[in-house]
């Protein structure tokens, strides 16, 4: 059975439908990107995962459990982490005791954590609303894996951010992949830096799950279709 | 050294140099003063971990307060009275021991931390205010109609409770008690605030969704820190019933939940030593304006007043400026 299996997956808000059917399946170690043009439920399709939103028809299964009854920390207890969309770390924590509040038992510890970004060790005094913005984004990550996931889910990451500092965050994505074994979700819009991390590629068309296969598949009429690019 | 940790020693030494002066000068009403002072922060230290770490802006904690108070009273008054507390289904003795008196007072508060903050916690806002409150004034209309343990005229114990080894009744040997229970209040509530489970508790103060979203239950943790909360109040009202050696009513008042939160904000929401601050100044109004006006309470009511709309950070805010963390 897969890591991750989403079947059929609807959901609102409120009155205004968003998901209209989402298949989705993530084997373990195996990065998966799921991606789509703006508004076509990406960051949807994350929250329904982790338990944010409920949904209204289909089924989620992680690691063999419905997540379907159960509430968000209970979803994260059972091994998603997710990374949001904006970092949202605890502005008036320091780096530190940000990534301690969120502490679970397993391989990641802080040491580890500062390993793949160092420079969240050279400030782990400073309060996280004081870090830059890719700062925040190594602080997100680096919380989502202080909680030992099995399943690593990436939300924008890169979003907003200088090249340069992108370019960190891909590296410590691959470094992931190659030394974690960790299963990636990763949302982003960036195709190219997807293809050289990614195993498999999703793509969301207004609700649905359009397109699923290897990365190596998705080909330049596929992604003129879907993407735009 | 950082100037709060500067301050905070201060403060720390504070209460017992002026005992101490106190002792020399022979002046044991101001050393009462001074184990006042100290018993009151302990209070303030217990609501502060609810509300500086957790943001629960509990106005019932009189009950907890109360509770030590009358657990307390009620061992002490069968102690003094030789009858038991009860005789069925098993016997239960009174008793003159601080010890057994402060694991009473502890159980029964934290109990009853339990059971309100189990209800209450799924409330926000002045809902939760409310609830809080009323739980608290339960408990005073409860104490009122208690004949067997003085009703509306309270529970007076003749001698103060015995502690191995000291002599209870010297004003600066019970101040020792009381500073050394505070002491130590203050070393667990800062190993709370580092610890993973302050931090989170901080955290969903911050934003609930986003620490559940990490694996953590914002419910759950702010239950732990009500109980704690609860548990450190009610040993205070177990030593300040043991200093006045008098229960009553009142320590279930609103008032008295009042006085507590008034200490926190005086000395700094939050902040470790802002109980401290807090209470030290209170007592110090208490006495001095006292002394001059029966409506001393308008001027603290001014201070409160500045205090709020011009100092944020309380008095250590005031003097130490914005923490290097968590503010």
């Amino acid at each position: 059975m897969s890591l991750l299996e989403l079947k059929g997956i609807t959901a609102s808000y409120g009155p205004s439908q968003a998901l209209f059917g989402v298949d989705l399946s993530l084997e373990a170690g195996e990065v998966c990107a799921l991606m789509g043009r703006n508004g076509m439920g990406k960051s949807t399709t994350i929250k329904v995962i982790c338990r944010m939103l409920k949904h209204s028809g289909g089924t989620v299964h992680f690691d063999g459990r419905d997540l379907g009854p159960l509430p968000s920390h209970k979803a994260a207890q059972a091994g998603l982490g997710l990374v949001p969309e904006g970092r949202r770390c605890f502005g008036p924590l320091s780096v530190y005791e940000n990534l301690i509040a969120a502490m679970r038992p397993g391989p990641w510890d802080f040491e580890r954590v500062c390993g793949l970004f160092p420079r969240l060790g050279e400030r782990s005094d400073q309060v996280a609303s004081s870090l830059s913005g890719g700062e925040q984004q190594m602080l997100a990550i680096g919380r989502a894996l202080m909680t030992n996931p099995k399943l690593l889910l990436l939300d924008e990451a890169t979003e907003g951010l200088a090249p340069v500092v992108r370019q960190e965050i891909w590296a410590a994505v691959a470094t992931l992949k190659r030394d974690s074994g960790l299963a990636l979700l990763v949302v982003d819009k960036s195709l190219a830096e997807l293809r050289q991390i990614a195993d498999r590629a999703v793509i969301l068309e207004r609700g649905r799950s359009v397109w699923s296969g290897a990365m190596t598949a998705l080909d330049s009429t596929v992604a003129d279709q879907y993407l735009g690019v | 050294m950082a100037r709060e940790t500067l301050l905070n020693i201060v403060l720390f030494l504070m209460l017992p140099v002026t005992a101490g002066i106190a002792l020399l000068l022979d002046e044991p009403f101001i050393i009462t003063l001074v184990t006042k002072a100290a018993i009151l922060a302990l209070a303030g230290v217990g609501l502060n971990i609810a509300l500086g770490l957790g943001g629960l802006v509990s106005f019932g904690h009189a009950a907890f307060f109360g509770l030590g108070g009358y657990a307390m009273g009620i061992l002490a008054s069968h102690a003094q009275s030789y009858t038991p507390l009860m005789e069925t289904p098993f016997l239960i003795e009174g008793t003159k021991s601080m010890l057994v008196i402060w694991g009473a007072a502890l159980v029964t508060a934290a109990l009853a931390a339990l059971a309100i903050g189990a209800l209450s916690l799924r409330t926000t806002g002045v809902y939760f205010i409310m609830i809080t409150l009323a739980f608290g004034q339960m408990l005073y209309y409860f104490a009122i109609s208690w004949p067997a343990y003085g009703g509306e005229d309270g529970l007076s114990i003749y001698i103060r409770n015995d502690f191995p080894g000291l002599n209870t009744l010297d004003p600066i040997q019970f101040f020792a008690i009381a500073f050394g229970v505070l002491a130590i209040a203050l070393f667990g509530a800062s190993r709370i605030a580092k610890a993973p489970f302050g931090l989170a508790l901080f955290a969903a103060r911050q934003n609930a969704e986003r620490v559940e979203t990490v694996g953590l239950t914002p419910f759950r943790l702010r239950l732990v820190a009500f109980v704690i909360s609860g548990a450190v109040t009610g040993l205070a009202g177990a030593l300040f019933a043991d200093l006045n050696r008098f229960v009553s009513p009142t320590m279930f008042s609103w008032h008295t939940s009042g006085e507590i939160m008034v200490f926190v904000i005086l000395g700094g929401v939050g902040r470790l030593f802002g109980p401290v601050a807090g209470a030290a100044l209170f007592i110090l109004l208490e006495h001095v304006l006292g002394g001059i006006s029966d409506f001393w309470q308008v001027y603290l009511g001014i201070l409160l007043l500045l205090v709020v709309l011009f100092a944020r950070g309380g008095l250590i805010g005031t003097l130490a400026g914005r923490e290097v963390a968590h503010d």
